[in-house]
């Protein structure tokens, strides 16, 4: 019995690692720059097959991939912030128009993204082996791998946390998160700032891909489930909470691993209804404001 | 006779009391004034009784009927109209669109095409808007766009009508013309609740005066009492325009 | 509520003319080659989503992104009905349940912001698609399920009575009290409010109606394939596409839509004939530079709406 409810809520906890890694990405982005980013999951297939190429062909370690993959990931993001979704923002009458218009054009890039990756990669199904084997813990056993990237969620996520509370960029980053237009006064470079958090947001998303492609096998196609996962977490966690998206994407991995060790196949479904049931009670979420 | 009135009204945000234990009367035919400092609640006040806001307890009554925890459109077809601090106009809407939406859904027994056209018409007539009648919205200064406000919400044939600052941003020529407006107004039969800052409109036409502060009633009563009010005074050291 | 007396000369000009092309659609099965027929039939589809999906979203500004869930409705309100009732009955069948679907989801939603709504419709597509794949494959052992034949001709012909009939509608809608209701709703909701609109109603029936139409195409589209399940049924597709071609073929005027979901749906089938592996790409790219450079953006999804024919027309009384 305590085995059985220590593998479920293992196994909980190492999805939900991958999912508050991703829900914090979407939350930067939604949260402070205002974008709901629907392409978001094809970020974290991005990070997930450029880890894979890198350890196919030069047979690059994963993990040092992330130091990678990263910088490319956060580099595109700011690209992309600054060039397109600034121009939405400055062009847009209100509020709900730009986080309208700039949704749209998240699509837009998510065609973009996915087309281009499988012109790159084709659409077969990709994947390699990393630390494929098994640990015990307490009776039951869990991939290696897997522990790793709960270990890595929780390191990376603990890290950008030290990042927004200590170093003078983080609060700059809280500071536009709370009220954009004052700290515009206060000297902060909005447009920067506001690039960066998109980038961020990619970057973690590109972490939790290059976390997943040691797990799990891959193609062009698997971002959308992971968006919906990011956005389900972000509503649940409270939009515009980072630490509610971090917390949010355990809780929501521990509802799925309960799910599927009830009725397999059904987790995804679980999620949808938890995400109505939370929009029509509190919209604002369980930390939320 | 009774119109309006307000019981016990509290309303709380967060952990803050915005509106405390309020009671207010405005009798049929008045021109109630509803002054305070700068978050005295006077707006909230005003979105209670519209209810853009629901009451956390106490009620309010309309002509007798309890209209506290109707929703927006069932107040003003009850009678109600009221206009808005920002002025909240449909910007891309035509001058005279604004005003037959008024017309149509507003009214308490609802207006054929024709009826409501003729209405709307009238209003915009009333508040001499009819030359820009098809101009959009956006397009008017704010002294018109206020204008447009009133003749929207007289279009809904209200019997009680709620102004929310009418004044501000007006020039002086502007604001004499606006209290002419609210005097026609009243002329016509609908009773007047206001919201103002500029002491000497309120002063004016008010027949009674309620004063509001960090959400309480600290005195109620003829502008002459209001003016010799102690308390008021006070709170209101340098707040005259 | 009276419509103005259509005499002026320009208006007689381009009423005839839509009398004309939809007289020549009537009798085009007769003298054209088979793919051109099917090619119009997939254009109509398109069409039908897209004028379906502004009559909501364009001038409330609420995007919804639910209408693969009512055109998956009408799927398989048509897979299963199918082989029990006449056609006609599972297309009013379809429609039907799509009307109720979203008097549900717009009851339970239409409160929320409108960002919030958006993500919900988008939720709503695939909840549908994993709950009936469970129950598929729980309930009835299998996935998906086999649908019944129809000529091509027939199809074509109740797409167009569709795309007819829902051109008419949302004509009359926006000369009409509920379209300037919309649009007042679009441009100010708590003022629409305060003054007598009651809008929750409002979005909900416009959001109906807009379904109704979205599910009765479903029923008769689904007869061009044989074989369905919700992965196919309940395509996210079918909601981003609509959205695009509105976008692109501009929501002031009634046409707009049209033109949009013409040229896009031609423009497909070019495209996935002759670049297969491209069209994703450009059809992200033109989205994306049509959001960025075509009038307005997204804030034309309320203000493109035609200014208030209602109010224009009455503006010379």
């Amino acid at each position: 019995m305590l085995v059985e409810i220590l593998d479920i809520v293992v196994a909980g906890l190492l999805m939900g690692g991958i999912y508050a890694l991703i829900a914090v990405g979407f939350s930067l982005q939604y949260g402070v720059a205002r974008v709901l980013n629907i392409s978001h999951g094809e970020f974290i297939m991005l990070g997930a097959f450029i880890t894979w190429m890198l350890y196919k062909v030069l047979g690059v370690n994963p993990l040092v991939s992330l130091a990678i993959c990263g910088p490319i990931i956060l580099i595109i993001g700011f690209l992309l912030y600054r060039t397109l979704f600034t121009r939405l923002r400055t062009s847009s009458e209100s509020i709900g128009a730009y986080e309208g218009s700039s949704m749209l054009a998240s699509f837009g890039l998510l065609f973009i993204i996915q087309n281009v990756a499988i012109l790159i990669w084709g659409t077969d199904i990709k994947g390699y082996s990393y630390l494929n084997f098994g640990v015990n813990l307490g009776g039951a056993i869990f991939a290696a791998n897997r522990l790793v990237t709960l270990l890595f969620a929780v390191v990376i996520g603990a890290a950008f946390y030290l990042f927004l509370a200590r170093t003078r960029l983080g609060k700059a980053i809280r500071a536009a998160a709370q009220d954009p237009v004052t700290a515009g006064f206060m000297g902060v470079n909005i447009n920067q700032v506001l690039a960066l958090c998109f980038g961020f947001g990619a970057l973690m998303a590109g972490f939790g891909g290059a976390l997943i492609s040691m797990c799990y096998p891959i193609q062009p196609t698997m971002g959308f489930q992971y968006t919906i996962i990011a956005i389900i977490v972000v509503v649940l966690g409270g939009l515009g909470s980072m630490v509610g998206s971090f917390i949010g994407g355990f809780v929501l991995g521990l509802i799925g691993s309960i799910v599927s060790y009830w009725q397999p196949g059904l987790s995804l479904t679980a999620y949808y209804l938890l995400f109505i049931v939370l929009l029509l009670a509190k919209p604002t979420g369980i930390l939320g404001k | 006779m009774r119109i309006l009135e307000g019981k016990g009204v509290t309303k709380y945000f967060g952990g803050l009391a915005a509106i405390s234990n309020v009671d207010f009367e405005v009798d049929r035919g008045e021109i109630v004034g509803l002054i305070g400092p700068n978050g005295a609640g006077k707006t909230t006040l005003f979105n209670l009784i519209s209810a853009a806001l629901s009451l956390n307890s106490g009620e309010i009554r309309f002509k007798g009927e309890k209209i506290s925890g109707l929703k927006p459109h069932q107040v003003c077809r009850a009678g109600v109209a009221r206009t808005f601090q920002s002025v909240k106009i449909f910007g891309n809407i035509p001058v005279f669109g604004n005003v037959l939406l008024g017309a149509l859904f507003g009214t308490s027994t609802g207006m054929s095409s024709p009826d409501a056209t003729r209405e709307a018409m009238e209003s915009l007539e009333f508040v001499g808007l009819s030359a820009a009648r098809a101009t959009p919205a956006k397009d008017l200064t704010l002294a018109n766009q206020k204008r447009l406000e009133v003749a929207r919400a007289l279009a809904t044939k209200p019997e009680l009508l709620l102004l929310d600052e009418l004044i501000a941003g007006l020039n002086p020529a502007e604001t004499t013309e606006a209290m002419e407006l609210v005097t026609k107004i009243r002329d016509k039969g609908i009773t007047i609740f206001m919201i103002e800052h500029v002491m000497k409109a309120i002063m004016s036409i008010c027949d009674r005066i309620i004063v509001l502060h960090h959400g309480e009633k600290i005195a109620e009563g003829t502008p002459q009492e209001i003016t010799s009010n102690q308390t008021v005074i006070e709170v209101y050291l340098g707040k005259s325009s | 509520m009276d419509i103005s007396t259509l005499t002026s000369k320009r208006s007689l000009i381009s009423e005839s003319i839509i009398l004309i092309i939809f007289i020549l659609l009537a009798i085009l099965p007769l003298y054209a080659p088979r793919y051109t027929v099917i090619l119009l039939t997939s254009i109509f589809m398109y069409v039908v989503l897209t004028v379906s999906w502004v009559i909501f979203s364009g001038p409330t500004g609420y995007i919804s992104l639910a209408p693969a869930a009512f055109f998956g409705v009408g799927i398989y309100t048509s897979a299963i009905l199918g082989k029990i009732l006449p056609l006609p009955i599972v297309i009013c069948f379809g429609a039907l349940a799509s009307f109720c679907l979203a008097l549900l989801v717009g009851a339970l939603t239409l409160r929320l912001r409108g960002i919030y709504f958006a993500i919900f419709t988008f939720g709503l597509v695939e909840f549908i698609r994993h709950l009936l794949l469970f129950l598929e494959l729980t309930v009835t052992g299998r996935r998906g399920r086999l649908v019944i034949l129809v000529d091509q001709t027939i199809v074509y012909y109740v797409m167009l009575a569709i795309f007819a009939i829902l051109l008419l509608t949302s004509y009359f809608i926006r000369r009409s009290k509920l379209g300037l209701a919309l649009q007042s709703i679009g441009q100010n909701e708590d003022a629409a409010a305060h003054t007598g609109v009651n809008v929750t109603m409002v979005k909900v029936i416009t959001f109906a109606i807009s379904a109704f139409f979205m599910g009765a195409t479903g029923a008769i589209m689904a007869t061009r394939w044989t074989y369905i399940d919700p992965y196919t049924a309940f395509n996210p597709l079918y909601s981003f596409m609509p959205v695009l071609m509105a976008i692109f073929g501009g929501m002031g005027q009634l046409f707009g839509p049209v033109i949009g979901a013409a040229i896009f749906t031609y423009l497909e089938e070019v495209l996935l004939t002759r670049f297969p592996y491209y069209y994703m790409l450009i059809f992200g790219i033109i989205l994306v530079v049509a959001i960025l450079y075509l009038p307005g953006g997204l804030v034309g999804l309320a203000q493109k709406w035609r200014k208030g024919d209602l109010a224009e027309q009455h503006a010379n009384p």
